[in-house]
C-alpha cells in the first residue's frame, strides 16, 4: 500500500511542475506586455522602464524566471492581483469556501436523488421507472448548465416568488465571516432568520450545479447495480430467503457504490467548470466569477495563479480518490 | 439454382454496416435521436430558404415580440429579440454555428488525436512518456477553465473557440488510439503483419487503426454534443462567438437582462441547444450499444 502510495504521489509532480510551466508560459504569451501595461498612455523615461523590467524579473534569461516562478510559487506567493492589489493567494482563500459550500451542496443534492433513482432504475429494469428516470437523467446529461439557471430563476424566483435570485445572503444580514461557510456563519451569528436566508440563496445553484453529476450519479449506480444484482452472492442471499429490501440494501448496494464513489470523487473537475457558469448566473462571489471577473478585467496575475491553484487541487483530489479507491480495493493497488 | 443462390448468400459474410444498423435500429431512442439530428441538419442546412427574414436585420417596430402561441403574429412565429430580429431566422441559423462547431472540433481532435496516440503506442518510450504526460497535464484542468485560458490568450473569436474546445477535449481521443492501438498490438495478426515486412506507417494506419475504430466513432459521437455545450457556454460567458452573431449560446448571454419583459427570448435558444444536444447523446448512446458490446450499459 506504501508502493502504491509512493508511486502515485510521484506521478503527480511531473503533472505539477508542468502546470507551474503551463501558466508560466500562458502568461507571457497573453496579449498586453505588462511594461505596456505600466508605462500607460503618456510613457515613462528609460531609467524608469529599466527599473520596472529589473522589478519584474524581466532582464533575466527565461529559465531563471521560471525557476524564480517556481521558487515563490513554493513560497506560498502567487503573485499580486493587477485590481485588487491584494495577494493571489489571500484573494483565492477568500473566495474558495463559497465554491466549496455550493459543490458541496450541489453534491449532497446529486447524491441524495441520483443514489435512489439509480437503485430504482435498476431493480425495476425495464419498466416505466427504468425508462422514465433514465430518460431524466439523459436530459440532465445534455443540459445546458447557463440555461437551465436561467430557467430556474424565471419559474422560481420571477414568476412564483420563492427563491432569490443572486448572491449568497440578503444584505440585512452582516457578520464577520468565521469559516467562510454562510450556511455556519449565519448560525453563528445568532440573528434570526440568516440561516433560512442563507439556505434559500444555495437552493437554486446548488441545483443547477448539481444537475449533470445528479444524472451522471444516477446512471453510474444503474449500471453498477445492475451488475452486481447478477453476482452469485445476491443469488444466495435470495436463496437464503432475505426479505428483498435487505438482499438489495444490504448486499447488493455496498458493493455497487464502490464505482459510484469513484464517480462522485472524480467530479470534482466538472463541478469546478460548472461553478464557473453557476457562480457567473447567481452572482455567488466565488472562484469561478471571480476568474471571468479576472478575464475582463484583463488581472492575468489572478487568472494565473487561480487556474494553477485550481488545477493543483484537482490533482490532488484526483489523487485522492485513487489512494482511496486502492486502500478499498486490493485488486487495484497490485493491478499495475 | 435458388438453393444454390442462397448457399452463396449464407457464405459471403453480411455488410458490417446492415449489421450496424441492425444493431442500432433496434433502439427506438437511438433511431429518434438520429431523425432529430438529421432534421436539425436539414433546417442548418436550408437556413437561407426556410427563414423568412434575415437573422442580423432588425425590425424596430417589432422589439421582443412575443412568439405565435403567445399572441404574436405569424410574420414572426418564434417572436423578435431586443431589436426586433427574427427568433426563428437566428435560431435556424444558430444551428448552422452550433453543428458546425461541433463537427469541425470532433475533426481535428479525432485527426490530431488519431496520429498522437498511434505515436505514443508505436513509439513507446520517451514519445509515449512526452504524450500521456501532456494529455495528463491537459486534463488535469478543469474543461472550461482550460478553455478560458486558450481563449483569454487567442482573443474571443468563432474561430478561436473550435481551437479551445478541440485543446480542451483532444485528450481523449490520443487516450483510446493509445489505449486500444496497445491492446492490439500484441495480437498475432500485427505479429504476422510486421513479420511479413509491413512497413510502421502502414502498420499503424492500415492495419492497426481500423480495429480501434469502434470505440473512437461512439466517443466521436458524444464528443459532438460536448463540443456543442462547451462551445455554447463560452458564447454565453462572452468568450466565444461575438454579438451579432446568431450562435445559440451569445443569444442567450445578451438576452439574460430580458428574461422578465420577454421570456422566450432565453427559452428558445436554449431549448435549440438541449434538443440538439439530447438527439446527439441519444444517438451515441445507440452507436455505443451496437459498436462496443462491450461497454453496454445494461
Amino acid at each position: 500500500m506504501l508502493a502504491f502510495i509512493v508511486r502515485r504521489i510521484s506521478l503527480t509532480v511531473p503533472t505539477l511542475i508542468a502546470l507551474c510551466f503551463l501558466t508560466f508560459m500562458a502568461i507571457r504569451l497573453v496579449p498586453g506586455d505588462p511594461i505596456e501595461v505600466r508605462r500607460g498612455e503618456r510613457g515613462i523615461s528609460p531609467e524608469r522602464l529599466e527599473f520596472f523590467r529589473h522589478e519584474l524579473g524581466l532582464d533575466q534569461p527565461v529559465w531563471k524566471q521560471f525557476l524564480d516562478y517556481v521558487w515563490s510559487l513554493m513560497h506560498g506567493d502567487f503573485g499580486i492581483s493587477i485590481i485588487s492589489q491584494d495577494s493571489v493567494l489571500h484573494e483565492f482563500l477568500t473566495l474558495f469556501p463559497a465554491t466549496v459550500e455550493l459543490s458541496l451542496f450541489a453534491t449532497l443534492f446529486a447524491v441524495l436523488l441520483g443514489v435512489p433513482a439509480g437503485i430504482l432504475a435498476a431493480v425495476k429494469r425495464g419498466s416505466v421507472w427504468d425508462h422514465g428516470i433514465m430518460g431524466v437523467a439523459l436530459f440532465g446529461y445534455s443540459m445546458p448548465v447557463f440555461w437551465w439557471g436561467l430557467l430556474l430563476v424565471l419559474f422560481c424566483s420571477v414568476q412564483l416568488d420563492l427563491t432569490p435570485v443572486s448572491g449568497r445572503i440578503d444584505l440585512l444580514f452582516y457578520f464577520e465571516p468565521v469559516t467562510g461557510f454562510m450556511t455556519i456563519d449565519s448560525l453563528l451569528s445568532g440573528q434570526d432568520g440568516a440561516f433560512s436566508s442563507a439556505i434559500s440563496h444555495l437552493i437554486l445553484p446548488a441545483i443547477v450545479l448539481g444537475t449533470i453529476p445528479l444524472a451522471a450519479i444516477a446512471r453510474m449506480t444503474r449500471s453498477s447495480m445492475l451488475e452486481v444484482l447478477e453476482e452469485d452472492y445476491v443469488r444466495t442471499a435470495r436463496a437464503k430467503g432475505l426479505p428483498p429490501w435487505r438482499v438489495i440494501g444490504l448486499h447488493a448496494l455496498r458493493n455497487a457504490l464502490i464505482p459510484v464513489v469513484t464517480t462522485i470523487g472524480l467530479q470534482g473537475g466538472t463541478m469546478l467548470a460548472g461553478a464557473v457558469l453557476t457562480e457567473t448566473i447567481f452572482a455567488w462571489p466565488g472562484i469561478g466569477k471571480w476568474l471571468i471577473e479576472a478575464i475582463f478585467r484583463r488581472d492575468y496575475p489572478a487568472l494565473q495563479g487561480g487556474v494553477l491553484l485550481i488545477s493543483t487541487l484537482l490533482v490532488i483530489v484526483n489523487m485522492s480518490v485513487d489512494i482511496l479507491n486502492a486502500a478499498i480495493n486490493p485488486r487495484i493497488r497490485h493491478g499495475r | 439454382m435458388a438453393v444454390e443462390s442462397t448457399a452463396a448468400e449464407a457464405l459471403t459474410p453480411p455488410n458490417p454496416l446492415r449489421l450496424l444498423w441492425a444493431d442500432f435500429s433496434t433502439n427506438r431512442g437511438a433511431v429518434l435521436g438520429l431523425a432529430l439530428i438529421s432534421l436539425v441538419l436539414l433546417l442548418a442546412a436550408g437556413a437561407d430558404v426556410i427563414s423568412s427574414h434575415d437573422p442580423m436585420e432588425q425590425f424596430r417596430a417589432h422589439v421582443l415580440q412575443s412568439p405565435v402561441w403567445a399572441g404574436g403574429t405569424w410574420e414572426f412565429p418564434l417572436g423578435t429579440d431586443d431589436v426586433g430580429r427574427d427568433m426563428a431566422s437566428r435560431i435556424v441559423h444558430g444551428a448552422r454555428y452550433s453543428l458546425f462547431i461541433g463537427f469541425s472540433v470532433v475533426v481535428v481532435s479525432l485527426a490530431v488525436g488519431v496520429c498522437l496516440g498511434l505515436a505514443a503506442a508505436f513509439m513507446g518510450g520517451i514519445v509515449d512518456t512526452m504524450i500521456s504526460r501532456l494529455m495528463d497535464l491537459i486534463m488535469s484542468v478543469p474543461s472550461l477553465v482550460l478553455a478560458i485560458v486558450v481563449i483569454a490568450v487567442i482573443g474571443p473569436s468563432l474561430t478561436n473557440t473550435i481551437v479551445a474546445v478541440t485543446v480542451v477535449y483532444m485528450p481523449r481521443y490520443v487516450r483510446i488510439v493509445r489505449a486500444t492501438a496497445q491492446a492490439e498490438m500484441s495480437k498475432d495478426y500485427v505479429t504476422a503483419s510486421r513479420a511479413a515486412g509491413v512497413g510502421p506507417f502502414r502498420l499503424a494506419f492500415v492495419t492497426v487503426l481500423p480495429n480501434c475504430m469502434a470505440p473512437l466513432i461512439v466517443q466521436a459521437a458524444l464528443g459532438i454534443s460536448d463540443a456543442i455545450l462547451e462551445a455554447a457556454a463560452l458564447g454565453f460567458l462572452g468568450l466565444g462567438a461575438q454579438p451579432p452573431t446568431p450562435e445559440w449560446g451569445a443569444m442567450l448571454s445578451s438576452a439574460r437582462e430580458f428574461i422578465q419583459r420577454a421570456p422566450h427570448v432565453v427559452t428558445l435558444p436554449g431549448v435549440a441547444i438541449l434538443i440538439t444536444v439530447v438527439s446527439i447523446n441519444l444517438m451515441g448512446d445507440g452507436l455505443r450499444d451496437a459498436l462496443d458490446p462491450k461497454l453496454k450499459r445494461s
